[in-house]
């Protein structure tokens, strides 16, 4: 039986990542094999990674406020790598009014602030762990 | 077109998902890693080992770095130890090489232990022969973090290197069994710290006493950080190949392959946990158990 796996990144200029760290362990702890690339990815190298370390997600922690053009950039990159089943999540302090459009762009889900890691576990479970059984 | 063959023309993707099933021993992973097996022992295959914290991953983005200079492409299989209670992991090594992921000359593939002891994956072997059936020049497998005891990758890779610190122990701990026989080449990473020199100097001596070899493994100081020393590390591994028997180490892997694949097949043909371990509560000592079980599934014992 497969194992899950799941890339956490931080794209853009910020430098926090202890949301990141935070998901990255809770979802180790369930189980599951995260691969963390650390501060300060392009979209590009992001979905590169993601290609190679051939994930079932990608979950995307922003705080900079440059949501709405990397996560288009990340789910358009994939498109054209015929990549799309990758299933591409994010995290971050990201306004209520910019989410419509960002689930539209391709993004599964979007936590805001206040998000239990246990939401995030069921999200894998429900989105991806059902589908790779 | 099958997997194999699409990673065999270079594909990334689909050298990724094979190594994926391969490591997780799922979909046509036998049909598709037969035709890898047969297009491998043309790369040259690299261990880096050494303690959690000494600079391996660093000391990987930095060899990397001088193989793309000279044109090398290269594969990298990362391995960090997987979660003993969750079954899950953090594998972070590519953050130390996040400057080569939009390079296409480099493939970089992080790699959990999965409960397999010795430094690597019963599939790291497997993820190195698809890197070589890609037609990778340079394969560097970085190991966990080990101590004194775990070192699969001294007989598999063709040069294997053992990283160590400043300061990590006195002359004594690197006579321990382990350590001196497992390196073809011995760098002191962070040699800007204090000590370095005494730490050269400690393992030259230790390997002095040691027993006459013909290759005599050299101590390279680096700082990997600032890509220091990385030269006379390539002109070390490049020298050390002449006294490699490659065929020998190309052998060590393919045993390692077979001995994993078996293992696994012998395990998953006959086990069944839960019903061994109902037998083992009520009769008690674990020999007669064991080879009752094998028998009863028509196992000599």
């Amino acid at each position: 039986m497969g194992k899950v796996r799941i890339l956490i990144a931080k794209p853009g200029l910020d430098g926090h990542d202890r949301g990141a760290k935070v998901v990255a362990r809770s979802l180790r702890d369930a189980g599951f094999e995260v691969i963390y690339t650390g501060l300060r990815q392009t979209p590009e190298a992001i979905v590169n990674t993601a290609i190679q370390e051939d994930v079932d997600a990608i979950g995307i922690s922003i705080l900079s406020g440059a949501h709405n053009t990397v996560f288009p950039a990340i789910t358009g990159l994939l498109k054209e790598k015929g990549a799309s089943d990758i299933v591409v999540f994010g995290g971050g302090v990201i306004p209520d009014e910019d989410i419509p459009f960002l689930l539209e762009s391709g993004v599964a889900i979007i936590f805001t602030p206040g998000t239990s890691t246990e939401d995030v576990i069921k999200f894998v479970n429900e989105k991806i762990t059902a589908k790779i059984h | 077109m099958s997997l194999a063959d699409r990673a065999i023309a270079g594909e990334v993707r689909a050298a990724a998902r094979l190594m994926r099933i391969a490591d997780d021993r799922t979909g046509d992973y036998i049909q598709e890693m037969v035709k890898i097996w047969a297009h491998t022992g043309h790369a040259r295959i690299i261990g880096i080992t050494g303690a959690p914290g000494s600079g391996k991953s660093t000391l990987t983005d930095a060899l990397i770095t001088h193989y793309r200079s000279l044109g090398k492409s290269v594969g990298v299989a990362a391995v960090d130890p997987s979660s003993p209670f969750s079954g899950g992991a953090i594998l972070g090594d590519r953050i130390r090489m996040a400057t080569h992921a939009n390079d296409e000359g480099v493939f970089i593939r992080s790699v959990a232990t999965r409960g397999h002891l010795g430094g690597l994956s019963v599939s790291a072997m497997d993820i190195a022969a698809i890197f070589d059936a890609m037609g990778k020049d340079i394969i560097i497998i970085e190991t966990v973090g080990v101590g004194q005891d775990e070192v699969d990758i001294s007989s598999l890779a063709d040069t294997c290197i053992v990283v160590v610190m400043p300061g990590a122990g006195d002359d004594i701990q690197a006579i321990k069994a382990g350590i001196l026989e497992v390196a073809d080449i011995f760098v002191v990473n962070k040699a800007d710290r204090d000590g370095a020199d005494r730490t050269a100097r400690d393992l030259k001596t230790m390997l002095e006493l040691g027993a006459k070899r013909v290759w005599m493994p050299p101590v390279v100081k680096t700082i990997a950080l600032k890509k220091s020393g990385i030269e006379e590390l390539a002109e070390g591994i490049a020298l050390h190949s002449n006294y490699s028997d490659n065929e020998d180490k190309h052998f060590a892997r393919l045993y390692h392959a077979a001995l994993g694949l078996l293992k696994d097949r012998l395990v998953n043909s006959c086990f069944t946990p839960d019903r061994f371990r109902e037998l083992l509560k009520t009769q008690g000592d674990p020999y007669s158990v064991t080879i009752k079980w094998l028998k009863n599934h028509g196992l000599e014992a």
